[in-house]
């Protein structure tokens, strides 16, 4: 290992994988490493062996949640919007010959106590129970303004400067009540808190019209895919991509002790007493603990059922978004869930997991409103877990560190970090403008 | 995932490649998909996933062919490899015992995925170089017969026996009944709809 490389990645967490493929592909010569002796870092997917292992300590599990092979946890649960960036991102790199996905069940959002499917078309408002009849009239016109707003064409923007006008502005143009807007902000446009609604229109329509595109692409009832034997299959592809492009992998590398110069800048990684060289390394915050600062922790506990949750009908893989003003909290909270029919668990078992930005030091009292929409139990593992940003200046030190995985159901944000790394590493932009329904069939590449 | 998959009679199967480097994996691919050799054949770059299809009398097989990237130097193939997998070719180099006892490691490796009903294939490659072997053909004849292998002895230069092992691996593998799968999304045909798979029972 002791050459000399262009760039070396340490982790090989879902940012870490897409970065190392995308810059082989570019063709530099990477090394990539890992400390522990299996992909994924914090993004993997693991067993119920090593999830007890990791929660529980030395109790063994019980033999009534069957085979631990046939578990695929995630630890970073999130869902892919079916027309999102990740799935751009995935195209572009082609590396969807090595994945198989499934849409996503169902979409809810949390209401007064009870669960609604979110509404995210003009029909689907007019049907919907979350809204009386006034409101599910008003809501209608708004999604045919959203659906039909197209930004080359001033016809369609009734006038509004959606780059001007906040999204409060256009809302109350439709006269639609907090609780309309409050679903259409933190389940439709996915926006974690509500200081969206006084900044400009257009993000949030966008969103909006991401959500209700993706919706349509699969005719399913969420605008979610989801890979089969879950997330952890994401960082491999990606692997699969940089070693296919003259990647080099190494896992099970103790230490991994980045090697600073005298002014400060990186000139390589050590490990087992070899130094690889490099002008530049990415890597996730727990290689660099020295570049980066705590900004928050997640709460999460991880559940193991055998049903569905309740009043979703019956669905294999939902989603529900609990609105922050819902719990009187600062932030979201979300349900992700996921069964057999994704490879996740054996026959009959469902893994819900319930997040949030942690506000409290007490996960349990803190998850119990998600908690409780779950119906029985068989096991819970509860957790929290610090997230962390990196406060370094890449230009000065050449340590392009990646952020830690926020609570968000979705890999949005995600996507956004690694394209931001992909600029600061490369001085390109990333260009994502993929034909997401025409892209070509990969299986005969050659 | 596409494990075998029968509809009409098609049966989709991933074949996996693993022995060490420098035994010819990538070599036996291009000459089983393209008819070609390098003498020099540079380490995978660029390309390390095939599909060929075989008609055999009671079905065509479309085999979709992973090599190994490179992953295989330090031991760090990922799950997502061997995941699914209907059938397996272990390579070695019958001019290199270490490359003998490494594809037994290999096969220890699939045996471990727990997937009783793979074809897997112990490939004795580089036979032209008769005056230099170091395996026997009955020691490596023996080891596999012992653990289930098809044994066959390869060269991907002078293509001797490298069709024959495809052909004889697309006979071996089960012929089950079709179970219906729950339908898997496409990302990347174009038809940005749904595509039924089926999938036998057999590989999970």
């Amino acid at each position: 290992m002791d050459q000399e490389y262009d760039v070396i990645v340490l982790g090989t967490g879902l940012k870490e994988c897409i970065l190392s493929g995308l810059l082989s592909v570019d063709g530099l010569k990477v090394l990539h490493m890992d400390r522990n002796d299996y992909y994924g870092g914090e993004s993997s997917s693991l067993n119920l062996v090593q999830l007890y292992k990791r929660f529980k300590g030395n109790e063994t599990p019980p033999e009534s949640l069957g085979l631990s092979k046939e578990y695929n946890v995630d630890m970073i649960p999130k869902f892919m919007m079916a027309n999102g960036t990740l799935v751009r991102v995935l195209i572009h790199a082609n590396v969807t010959k090595y994945l198989n996905f499934k849409a996503v069940d169902g979409s809810f959002v949390y209401n007064k106590g009870k669960i609604y499917k979110v509404p995210a078309t003009d029909v689907e408002a007019l049907t919907s129970t979350l809204m009386g009849l006034f409101e599910k009239r008003r809501a209608r016109k708004f999604f045919i303004y959203v659906q039909d707003y197209d930004e080359s064409d001033p016809k369609s923007h009734e006038g509004l400067d959606l780059n001007k006008v906040t999204a409060r502005e256009v809302i109350s143009k439709y006269g639609l009540d907090d609780s309309t807007v409050e679903f259409i902000g933190h389940a439709l446009a996915l926006h974690r808190d509500d200081s969206y609604l006084d900044k400009p229109a257009m993000d949030t329509i966008k969103r909006m019209k991401v959500y209700a595109e993706s919706l349509a692409r699969f005719q399913s009832g969420s605008p979610y895919i989801y890979p089969l034997y879950g997330l952890g299959e994401l960082p491999q592809a990606f692997a699969r991509l940089s070693a296919v492009y003259g990647g080099t992998y190494m896992l099970n590398k103790p230490e991994c002790k980045v090697e600073l110069n005298e002014s400060g800048k990186v000139y390589g990684v050590t490990s087992d007493g070899e130094t690889a060289r490099a002008q530049k390394i990415v890597c996730d915050p727990s290689y660099l603990p020295d570049k980066v600062k705590k900004v928050g922790r997640v709460a999460r506990a991880i559940c193991i059922l055998s049903h569905p949750i309740p009043d979703t009908n019956k669905s294999h893989s939902v989603q529900i978004i609990l609105p922050q003003n819902q719990l009187g909290r600062k932030s979201d909270m979300y349900v992700f869930c996921c069964s057999y029919a994704h490879n996740v668990a054996p026959k009959g078992k469902y893994i819900a997991i319930v997040s949030t930005e942690a506000e409290t030091d007490n996960p349990q009292v803190e998850l119990k409103p998600g908690m409780d929409l779950l119906g029985t139990v068989d096991e819970t593992f509860f957790d929290i877990y610090d997230r962390f940003e990196p406060v370094n200046n890449p230009l000065e030190d050449n340590c392009f560190v990646s952020s830690s995985y926020d609570a968000t159901t979705h890999f949005e944000s995600t996507v956004t970090d690694v394209v931001a790394m992909y600029s600061k590493i490369t001085g390109k932009e990333l260009d994502l403008t993929v034909d997401l329904s025409a892209a070509s069939a990969a299986a005969e590449q050659s | 995932m596409a494990t075998t998959g029968h509809s009409n009679n098609v049966i989709n199967a991933k074949l996996v490649l693993l022995g060490d480097m420098g035994t010819g994996k990538s070599s036996l691919v291009l000459r089983f998909v393209k008819g070609q050799f390098l003498d020099f054949q540079e380490s995978t770059i660029g390309a390390a996933f095939f599909s060929q299809t075989l008609a055999l009398n009671d079905a065509t097989v479309k085999f979709e062919i992973w090599d190994t990237a490179g992953q295989e130097r330090y031991h760090s193939l990922a799950p997502m490899y061997y995941r699914g997998a209907a059938a397996a070719v272990i390579v070695y180099d019958i001019t290199s015992n270490e490359s003998f006892e490494r594809a037994k490691k290999w096969v220890v490796e699939l045996q471990k995925q727990g997937n009783p009903n793979m074809v897997m294939a112990l490939a004795g490659n580089k036979a032209d170089l008769e005056d230099k072997r170091k395996v026997s053909a009955d020691d490596a004849r023996a080891y596999a017969e012992e653990n289930g292998l098809y044994f066959i002895e390869t060269s991907a230069k002078t293509a001797i026996n490298v069709n024959d092992m495809f052909y004889e691996i697309a006979r071996r593998l089960p012929r089950a009944q079709p179970v219906q799968n729950p339908t898997v999304v496409s990302l990347s045909d174009g038809s940005a709809g749904q595509r039924s798979q089926t999938s036998s029972t057999c590989c999970t």
